[in-house]
């Protein structure tokens, strides 16, 4: 398939944790994980805190270096040497609007800083043409541009933050749960900003995000995560209506309707327990300390991600 | 005002919800009023405003500059040099010796007499008949200056120190960190009377310039700074760094892929000046203590050149005939020292976000 921009095989990211003087154990943030995105695609991946969502996310960019697998990227291996022409084309956008935008540099300075790294202007008038045609895609006025991103509010400092990844016209950006961090009015905002984007420029997203309502909203295809590995993958549609994996079926069931009849009448899967440390993963299946469909297999061996029919994949014995 | 909207919700008579038909759509005119804009500030100019209520503050940069103006132009005003011995018309007045202030001597009071004109001795004489005024003015120079000087070189060597240690962390900063920590044990005095004798021998100035007139021991105390004081600006920084580095927008300007110099340049530095212009600042002051002590126990500056702490150690041997002579060092010392030290509270109370009103 040519249409294929990302591609992204058994990645791994360990940490290494000091337990003991001389002992390390590795923290098993994301354990084989494998998907790709075509162009101008949009792929969700939800999960809860912890599940190694973010650490996909920046392995990919290599802000982390991977322990295992690769990361093709339009053809091409993503490595060590070529990350930094790499990242002309991959960009991301952050979680929390707050922390990352440096408080000392105006508005300009912040969208002009992949200008100034990659060097994609001629000169100074170049610059601020550039800058202000990203400003104003993302929805803000050009008389902000001297102003410093303390003065913003969330929303608008995330368009900030959006406006920066766009600066190097980039063909994919991995958005890290770039709405959880704004209230629900600005939530709809940003996200139909995000999907304006995608028709004007026809860039792919990596959507990160742990509210899934969000996610079936905004993409094609969705990914769940579970303690590092992708427990199911399905097109949107198909995984909201007909989720086989216990756990997107609990994850399911949490969303909130907001109709009180329905969510009267359905049936709220509740899932008992912790989830279990990285650090101590359990043999085999790791989702089977709280699943109630477990078996003996499943403390055996880890069941892989296999199709179920119609490109939708799951990582389960039962269904 | 009615609202002929035909998309609106119909309200239900028994609903307590405001009836929406009755609010009209904002204009553009009436929306744009409600962006309330304050002015664009800068950090750096806010702290400063907030630097300029504290009166404190503003009373040290007053008094600081005050001893600024009078170092630097009064000297010019002044018809005696720090080294010259009192003449009247060209013979040496031998009377002028320990004068109080505003006394003249007995030749001085002949010269007057006679219709000559004589500048005042504003803080009378020394014991080798020298103005002791210019003497005064000149130590406050030196040690202003070796304050000022010893700062910059702990800060220029701590900052690049503390950075590259905070920056890369891991084992380059365990080890960094190590040396730093052998260093800080050494003892300081030790090192500057061993540096200051080794020196002596070793550097030989042309005489006439300024580092001659400075005298070797000066110099060793700038190279005795330049290799223990900066430790604890260094560690400073380092800490800084480490708090700094883990913002998502250092993140963020890794995933631009802006190379470390860059990031430690536009990120790093500049998100940690409030803290480094504060510590240079509380710094210079502790230069100058230094320096003052050092002079007091003979290893300052070479005679005839004064600095404060010579200046307060000769008056010593008088100290129950001319006690002024100690007195007015003493106050000066006192004054840069408190002005400073009041600046850098003003400052850091300033610039730490923390305490913002």
């Amino acid at each position: 398939m040519s249409d294929i921009l990302l591609e992204v095989n058994d990645l791994k990211q360990y940490f290494p944790i000091r337990t003991g003087f001389f002992q390390k154990t590795p923290l098993k943030a994301v354990d084989g994980v494998s998907f790709t995105i075509g162009k101008g695609e949009t792929l969700g991946l939800v999960g809860e805190s912890g599940c190694g969502k973010t650490t996909v996310g920046r392995s990919i960019l290599r802000l982390y270096e991977p322990t295992a697998g690769q990361v093709i990227f339009d053809g091409e291996e993503v490595t060590k040497n070529n990350i930094n022409s790499m990242r002309k084309k991959m960009q991301m956008v952050f979680q929390d609007p707050y922390s990352s935008l440096d408080p000392r540099m105006t508005v300009e300075d912040i969208i002009g800083e992949p200008l100034d790294v990659h060097k994609l202007y001629s000169n100074k008038k170049e610059r601020r043409e550039k800058i202000l045609e990203l400003m104003n895609y993302v929805g803000l006025n050009s008389e902000h541009a001297t102003r410093y991103a303390h003065e913003f509010s969330g929303g608008q400092r995330q368009r900030i933050g959006i406006a920066r990844a766009l600066a190097v016209d980039p063909q994919f950006i991995v958005c890290d749960e770039p709405v959880s961090a704004l209230d629900v009015s600005i939530q709809a905002q940003v996200i139909n900003m995000f999907e304006e984007l995608q028709e004007k420029l026809g860039v792919a997203y990596l959507f990160i995000a742990h509210d899934l309502l969000v996610v079936h909203h905004i993409s094609k295809r969705i990914a769940v995560m579970y303690l590092g590995k992708i427990v199911e993958l399905a097109d949107s549609d198909e995984l909201n209506n007909n989720p086989l994996h216990p756990y997107t079926q609990s994850l399911l069931s949490a969303v909130p309707i907001p109709d009180p009849d329905i969510a009267r009448s359905r049936q709220r899967i509740v899932l008992e327990g912790d989830v279990p440390s990285p650090l101590k993963m359990p043999t085999g299946c790791p989702f089977r300390t709280r699943c109630q469909y477990a078996t003996e297999q499943c403390a055996q061996e880890c069941p892989t991600l296999t199709d179920r029919g119609g490109g939708h994949m799951s990582a389960c014995f039962n269904k | 005002m009615e609202n002929k909207d035909k998309n609106l919700p119909k309200k239900s008579f028994l609903s307590t919800q405001i009836d929406l038909s009755k609010f009209a759509p904002a204009t553009d005119e009436e929306k744009a009023q409600q962006d309330v804009m304050s002015e664009s500030t800068t950090f750096f100019k806010d702290g400063m405003k907030r630097l300029f209520k504290n009166p404190l503050a503003v009373l040290s940069i007053v008094l600081l500059s005050l001893i600024l103006f009078t170092i630097i132009f009064v000297p010019m005003f002044v018809p005696y040099e720090y080294d010259e011995i009192l003449k009247v018309d060209g013979k040496r007045d031998r009377g002028a010796q320990n004068l109080a202030p505003f006394e003249y001597s007995e030749m001085e009071q002949e010269f007057i007499a006679n219709g000559g004109e004589r500048f005042p001795h504003i803080l009378g004489t020394d014991e080798l008949c020298r103005d002791y005024f210019v003497r005064v003015i000149y130590g406050t120079r030196v040690s202003l200056a070796v304050g000022l000087f010893a700062s910059i070189i702990v800060l220029i060597i701590g900052l690049i120190y503390g950075s590259i240690s905070g920056y890369l962390g891991g084992k380059v900063d365990l080890v960094m960190m190590r040396i730093v920590d052998i260093i800080y044990s050494l003892p300081d005095m030790l090192i500057i009377i061993l540096l200051s004798v080794v020196l002596n021998e070793v550097l030989v100035f042309k005489p006439g310039t300024i580092l001659a007139e400075l005298g070797t021991n000066m110099i060793s105390i700038f190279i005795v700074f330049g290799l223990l004081y900066w430790v604890s600006m260094a560690r400073l920084i380092r800490g800084q760094i480490l708090s700094i580095k883990e913002n998502e927008y250092i993140l963020a300007a890794r995933s631009i892929g802006a190379k470390p110099t860059r990031i430690i340049k536009k990120h790093i530095i500049p998100n940690c000046l409030s803290v480094i212009i504060i510590s240079v600042a509380l710094q210079i002051p502790s230069a100058i203590f230094t320096e003052s002590y050092l002079s007091f126990v003979g290893l300052g500056v070479k005679a005839p050149m004064p600095s404060l702490g010579s200046l307060a150690n000769a008056a010593r041997d008088g100290i129950m005939s001319y006690p002024h002579k100690l007195v007015f060092p003493a106050i000066m010392i006192c004054l840069i020292v408190l002005s400073l030290n009041l600046l850098g509270d003003g400052l850091r109370d300033a610039f730490d976000p923390k305490l913002k009103r």
